[in-house]
């Protein structure tokens, strides 16, 4: 395999299995030699380290910038609650009162202060940690509970492991900002569904949203045996590349419980991986990665 | 009166919220409904709502550049926090988060500031009672604010028809549509799963619902997947003052109801029906 590949693990619907295929493709990349780094950019649930299991040897606070004022330069004039277009600065009796969870760093108040009145403050939204333990380094923000905005914290955590020749992006559900920002840069996605009503009704929105942003997908299907055929005939109609097809196990869902299912999993479906590897294989080297 | 809300979280996604929602409804029968899981909607897939009204849901604002009137000058693409320009300074409406540094600063005018629709937002009717529901626009933020708004609906028609109780489902998570949607709510339940993820997940949850301060209720889904698992969350419910109100064990009754298109109270009579009952019971002793 030559080349650079970033491949995204995303899905409409949580708990569709994505975090599964994450960990378990890392260390199947691993024992092929490959330098594989995993990015678990659900910030507000990151769980892939509770599988790899990677001793953190780096932590590092992430901060973002929010408005402080100089109250002995502000005059009050409420120019800066004027141009904040997410309500974070309120003028209460003449005084300026930021509230950071609403802002959006934009800097628009402190261009806009005739004053000079307002500056930058850092603000702490999470940490992101690192570690490499069985030739997969492993790196994963931790949004801090309260915060409401995870993007900056997933943008800083997507800055790292550049030197990897495979990095697989762990996407959190959803289809909104959060996952934007996880799969922006990426080379391909996978979209794991499961087929069901909801698996396949957030399956056309996880499709959607990775046309809109141009990247390339294919499906894989997850207890491929507990619905109907809705999936494969979707694929059909729309013309979606089917990666592979996995059945339910009990045996994997207990075994992912107690948190090792990673052997038990290659061993009973290695044509998962063998076509997973072949879908990445397809795109490395082609995109944004190289 | 005074409307009580309950909201339905998991921390962990694809815990099974959402039938727990519609069974809940189906139980209630008086409540009105909100799918506050505004990027990943499932709740009409069970409920078919009949839409009543409708409308776009303005999320905010996007920069649009006016290529006539633009000189290539560059200050926008300067300014901009979020690298929305692109080639010849055309925004990136994904990328744009609407602060409108760039109209400000443009030295021609060329770039004005235009609403963005985020999403569509309906009223609607369905047999267990009035709902609200909305569908993000791909890709597109601000869900908080839209979760906001549905639950201002919701309280709305609840005070219109006297009812006592919204039930709201939910998105997975901690973050900004999780918080819009617990926030001032007076009670939580969260649907869990004896697995190191749904453990781990519900622990931040928990450190959540404690941040705001929300009577939290636990319900723990396939608990007999991992009986050591699903002691350690009781013990964790239990240090944190949690109401234990089901342990369901693993039953393929929850995909078979969705088949159907039918909540499992609905659909089939049977220990997992039973555990949902008595938890609707318990729960609705407390919350109303």
């Amino acid at each position: 395999m030559a080349g650079r590949v970033h491949i995204a693990i995303a899905s409409g619907k949580g708990g569709t299995g994505k975090t599964t295929i994450s960990v378990s493709l890392a260390n199947w990349f691993a024992k092929l030699g490959r330098k594989v780094a995993l990015l678990d950019c659900d910030v507000e649930e990151p769980n892939a380290n509770l599988f790899l299991k990677t001793e953190i040897r780096v932590r590092e606070t992430i901060y973002t910038p929010v408005p402080g004022v100089d109250e002995d330069r502000c005059t009050g004039c409420g120019r800066c609650e004027e141009v904040c277009n997410f309500n974070a600065i309120v003028i209460i009796q003449k005084k300026p009162l930021v509230l950071p969870d609403l802002c959006h760093s934009c800097g628009g108040c402190i261009m806009e202060c005739p004053e000079k009145a307002i500056y930058e403050v850092q603000k702490e939204i999470g940490i992101l940690e690192e570690g490499y333990n069985d030739g997969i380094i492993y790196a994963g923000g931790r949004l801090k509970i309260g915060q409401p905005v995870a993007p900056p914290l997933i943008k800083a955590l997507k800055s790292n492991c550049y030197s990897a020749d495979v990095r697989i992006i762990d996407a959190p559900p959803g289809t909104s900002c959060p996952v934007v920002e996880s799969l922006r840069g990426c080379d391909c996605a996978v979209l794991v569904t499961e087929p069901t009503p909801f698996g396949l009704n957030d399956l056309k929105l996880a499709v959607g949203m990775a046309r809109r942003l141009g990247i390339p997908f294919g499906i894989l299907i997850n207890r491929s045996d507990i619905g109907n055929n809705s999936i494969i005939d979707y694929c059909r109609e729309e013309n979606i590349e089917l990666i592979a097809s996995v059945p339910h196990s009990r045996l994997i869902a207990e075994a992912y419980s107690r948190g090792d299912f990673i052997d038990e999993f290659h061993s009973s479906f290695p044509h998962v991986f063998d076509a997973l590897t072949a879908f990445a294989e397809r795109y490395s080297g082609t995109g944004r990665s190289s | 009166m005074t409307v009580r809300e309950l909201v339905v979280i998991s921390g962990k996604g694809g815990t099974g919220k959402t039938s727990i929602v519609a069974s809940l409804a189906a139980l209630s029968g008086t409540s009105v409904l909100a799918d506050c899981d505004v990027d990943a909607a499932d709740l009409h897939l069970i409920l078919s709502p009949a839409v009543q009204k409708e409308g776009d849901f303005i999320g905010g604002l996007v920069a649009l550049t006016d290529q006539n009137k633009c000189t290539q000058c560059g200050k926008c693409a300067e300014v901009c926090r979020f690298d929305a320009f692109q080639e010849n300074y055309e925004v990136d409406p994904i990328a744009c988060e609407g602060c409108g540094v760039c109209e400000r600063i443009c030295p021609v005018s060329a770039v004005s500031m235009i609403d963005r629709i985020s999403g569509r937002w309906f009223i609607s009717e369905t047999r267990f009672g009035p709902m609200v529901h909305a569908r993000l626009g791909l890709a597109e933020g601000n869900s908080g604010k839209l979760v906001t708004m549905l639950r201002k609906e919701a309280r709305r028609i609840a005070q219109e028809r006297n009812s006592q109780l919204i039930i709201s489902d939910g998105s997975p998570g901690i973050g900004c549509p999780v918080i819009a949607s617990i926030a001032g709510a007076s009670s939580v339940l969260v649907v869990t799963e004896p697995t190191v993820s749904g453990i781990h997940d519900l622990e931040r949850v928990a450190e959540l619902t404690a941040h705001f301060n929300i009577r939290t209720f636990v319900c723990i889904n396939k608990a007999d997947i991992n009986n050591s698992n699903t002691l350690s969350i009781r013990n964790l419910a239990r240090a944190r003052n949690f109401n234990v109100v089901a342990e369901i064990p693993y039953d393929t009754a929850f995909t078979r109801a969705q088949m159907k298109g039918l909540s499992i109270i609905e659909a089939e009579n049977g220990e997992t029906a039973d555990a949902i009952r008595s938890m609707w019971e318990t729960m609705k002793c407390e919350i109303l």
